[in-house]
């Protein structure tokens, strides 16, 4: 224990508290950090920059000790250590604001900020009133008036902030990192949290910073690091910067076409969106789609995309808006009357959402399709089976007998028998949610493949993807959503990356912040 | 080879055994008149623990089926009472149509208030034991206040077995072909088996929950007119704690108290399980306390075998392992 006690010495030569070191993490089919690095720097604020998929998080994983790199090093005060768990990360006063924060909604604010670490009295017995006492003094700190008794439940999102701030606070924090801390917040709680940040640089702690909006990146960080699928890009300081230079060095190159698009003849309009909004996730929908085209959906996470695609299909209900499919103006209100609509969503979760482990291939794939193979509610088996065998051939999936269940076939053969039931109710227009996410770069070019030929028999697509590449290479127009609006469509030469991914972030043509 | 299947195998080798068992030490039980009428004297726990299985095939439990039966049964009991030249087939409407509408109750409890399906059949437990004492003030329903007809129905042998095991022998076929080759049974398995794929494949979860809600009820009142005819006489704690037998057979009979997974003919081979413990161990002197042992030891072996048959199996990640699953 007296190892933890020892102050950091926050003025070490370099200047670097904490530096990666050519880290480099792998998952089975995927590289997900190679040879990154970084350094962060006491009493100054380092923005993290990147697209989706950059391998930000995987960065603040590694730095908390949820995982252990395969190779690399990371330097705390010039001295190489080891995070085996978040608790060696935390003690060794590196901690974390995540993005979802996990919190107790029935225990006391200060029983939040110090579970797994309360202090404890002679008896080791939790001391309540060391531990109130702690949580007040760590509140005040921060400027936060919450009262350290009160149930977690009767706190606003903004005060749940700030005591998960205050969970990360309450270790002895030389490195604090915040992964888009500000993605939950009101305008007037993030000025409070800009200032809560600039306390934090006051009492020289280093600041780890994640956020996609380049506005507050520009108003909060000094220095910047800037990831591109996995690899160190680039890093300096902010007032050295441009936003175009950073949007420049998160897309990179002209991206690579090796993507099997073939031109499919383009028909008449299909379905026309008007007006369609929600409440609190979407507003003003506005687009057409033709026969054989496919469009794509671009944006951060978190713009919107699904939101709005679930309520297509009428999972949830639009506020306004409506849909003419074929000519018919039609209110879809659940997914069996989009199904009827003949509009289909392949969900993103495929394994969650897709299929049904318990029952059978041939159910499965007819599931949606019932109406049609049965009679007064009864299910014609031959029916059944026909239409279980078509689709099934079709997509070449290998099984020994339609009747095993979908649970004991392969990953890559659930997705198959899944894609199989949505094609089974002949649809006009098929959703597909980030169709190759975590999925082998050889399945990708299958499924690529496989989308340009639904579109060459006239099948409407949509893709919602956050791959830059996938959505250049296989849309014939591309709509950018960012916080629930549509922003742009780009279509032929306006389709860049660099476009997209201003639209997407938030700046206009100029290259000021928006 | 399906688990289920298997499954199914093991519980009528059980079945077997025991019976074979008991015959050793007293083959009066086995003469086939004995056999009929232990399995009639299980058709009310049959026909309870089909719809039962239905219900928690969705993921969902209806604790409030033994009340029913004896609300229902009740109220049948009093319509004799008061109109005792009523044919037998207008009673026997009025219990399939009380008992439903209780079940309806449950039903839309969850389906539009989104209450935790424990808790409503808790409540609505409770509280159709307080009506039938509301409407009674207590007092029993006796075999000499009921018509002939209304307690002779279930009792009339019709090709050398009363009608009260014809009638579960006819529920079991309709179960099963409703289970099987209907649209409804196909939403069941699907909303138990992963509720969030069946809603985007158009099936609506709760509307679902709510129907097998309803057959649960349906057969709870039928089982009610049948029980209080059966036995001639109705009062408050008829068929008390008999919800949790329901249970139990579903479950010894390969039902997932997860939801999806489980047939027609495991629920019934799970009620006769039970039903020929009941039955045979006081006819070879092994004591009530025992037969209390064996049941809850069925249970737990039977949850132990479906957990082990439901663990989900590892991802593949060996190519070469792939195909020799």
């Amino acid at each position: 224990m007296q190892d933890l006690t020892q102050k950091p010495d926050v003025k070490t030569q370099g200047g670097a508290v904490l530096k990666l070191d050519g880290i480099t993490k792998s998952f089975p089919g995927v590289k997900a950090l190679d040879g990154v690095e970084l350094e962060l720097h006491a009493g100054e604020v380092t923005a993290l920059i990147g697209e989706n998929g950059a391998g930000k998080s995987t960065v603040v994983k590694t730095l908390t000790g949820i995982y252990q790199p395969d190779g690399g090093s990371i330097l705390l005060n010039g001295a190489p250590v080891r995070f085996a768990t978040p608790q060696d990360a935390a003690d060794a006063g590196v901690t974390a604001i995540h993005q979802e924060t996990v919190l107790f909604d029935e225990l006391s604010v200060a029983e939040n900020v110090f579970i797994g670490h309360a202090p404890k009295n002679k008896f080791g017995l939790i001391d309540k009133k060391a531990m109130f006492d702690r949580t007040t003094e760590i509140l005040n700190s921060i400027g936060a008036k919450i009262d350290a008794h009160v149930k977690l439940k009767d706190l606003g999102i903004a005060s749940r902030h700030l005591v998960a701030i205050s969970r990360a606070l309450s270790v002895e924090a030389q490195v604090v990192i915040m992964d888009e801390p500000t993605a939950a917040l009101s305008q007037t709680e993030i000025e409070e949290l800009y200032e809560l940040v600039d306390t934090l640089k006051a009492q020289g702690k280093a600041i780890l910073f994640i956020s996609h909006k380049f506005d507050e990146i520009f108003r909060i960080a000094d220095r910047y690091t800037v990831f591109r699928d996995g690899q160190y890009v680039g890093a300096g300081l902010m007032k050295d910067v441009k936003e175009a230079d950073l949007v420049q060095m998160m897309v990179g190159r002209a991206v690579e076409q090796l993507f099997p698009k073939r031109e499919a003849e383009i028909g008449e309009e299909v379905l026309t969106v008007a007006g369609y909004s929600h409440p609190t996730e979407f507003e003003d929908i506005n687009f057409t789609l033709r026969k054989g085209e496919i469009l794509g959906f671009y944006g951060l996470v978190g713009a919107g995309r699904s939101e709005f695609m679930q309520s297509l299909i009428g999972i949830t209900r639009p506020s306004k808006g409506a849909v003419n499919i074929n000519g018919d103006v039609r209110v879809i209100r659940s997914p069996a009357e989009a199904i009827d609509a003949g509009i289909v969503y392949v969900p993103e979760d495929r394994g969650k959402q897709g299929a049904i482990l318990d029952m059978p291939i041939f159910q499965n794939v007819t599931l949606p399709s019932l109406k049609k193979t049965s009679r007064d509610g009864f299910i014609q088996l031959a029916n059944e089976f026909a239409l279980a065998r078509e689709y099934t051939e079709r997509l070449d999936l290998r099984a020994a007998s339609l009747d095993t269940n979908v649970g004991a076939l392969s990953g890559g053969n659930q997705q198959k028998v899944v894609i199989a039931k949505w094609l089974a109710t002949k649809p006009r227009v098929i959703i597909l949610d980030e169709p190759t996410k975590g999925i082998d770069i050889g399945s990708k070019a299958a499924v690529h493949d496989f989308m340009s030929e639904l579109a060459s028999e006239g099948l409407s697509v949509i893709m919602v993807s956050s791959e830059i590449p996938e959505i250049l290479g296989m849309s014939d127009r591309v709509i950018v959503m960012r916080e629930g609006r549509m922003v742009a469509e780009l279509e032929g030469d306006d389709m860049k990356p660099e476009t997209l991914v201003r639209h997407a972030v938030g700046i206009n043509s100029t290259g000021d912040a928006a | 080879m399906s688990a289920l299947k298997s499954r199914e195998a093991i519980l009528f080798g059980a079945i077997f055994a025991l019976v074979a068992l008991i015959a050793t030490r007293f083959p009066g039980f086995v003469a086939p008149g004995n056999l009929v009428a232990v399995f009639t004297d299980t058709t009310p726990l049959m026909i309870l623990a089909m719809g039962q299985m239905v219900v928690i095939l969705t993921r969902c439990i209806d604790l409030s089926v033994a009340a029913n039966l004896a609300l229902t049964g009740m109220v049948c009991a009093m319509i004799n009472v008061a109109a005792p030249d009523l044919p037998v087939a207008v009673i026997l409407v009025i219990a399939l149509v009380m008992g439903s509408a209780l079940g309806a109750i449950n039903g839309i409890l969850v389906w539009k208030l989104n209450i935790p399906p424990i808790v409503v059949t808790l409540g609505t437990m409770t509280i159709f034991r307080g009506v039938i004492f509301l409407l009674t003030e207590g007092k029993w329903i006796n075999a000499h206040e009921m018509s002939p007809t209304f307690t002779g129905f279930p009792r009339a042998e019709f090709l050398g077995m009363p009608v009260l095991g014809w009638i579960g022998v006819v529920i079991a076929i309709v179960m099963m072909v409703v289970m099987a080759r209907t649209t409804l049974g196909r939403a069941v398995y699907a909303v138990g088996g992963n509720p969030h794929a069946a809603v985007y494949t158009g099936i609506d979860v709760g509307k679902t929950q709510f129907k097998a809600f309803v057959i649960s009820g349906m057969l709870a009142g039928l089982t009610g007119y049948l029980w209080v005819a059966r036995y001639s006489v109705a009062y408050v704690d008829i068929a008390g704690g008999f919800e949790l037998d329901v249970v139990a057979a579903c479950v010894i009979g390969g039902v997932s108290i997860a939801g999806g997974a489980g047939t027609v003919v495991g629920t019934l081979l799970g009620a006769l399980f039970l039903g020929v413990v009941k039955n045979a161990l006081p006819v070879v002197d092994v004591s009530p306390f025992w037969q209390l042992a064996i049941s809850g030891a069925a249970i737990i072996i039977a949850v132990a075998f479906n957990a082990k048959s439901g663990r989900s199996k590892g991802r593949v990640i060996l190519k070469s392992a792939e195909h020799a699953q």
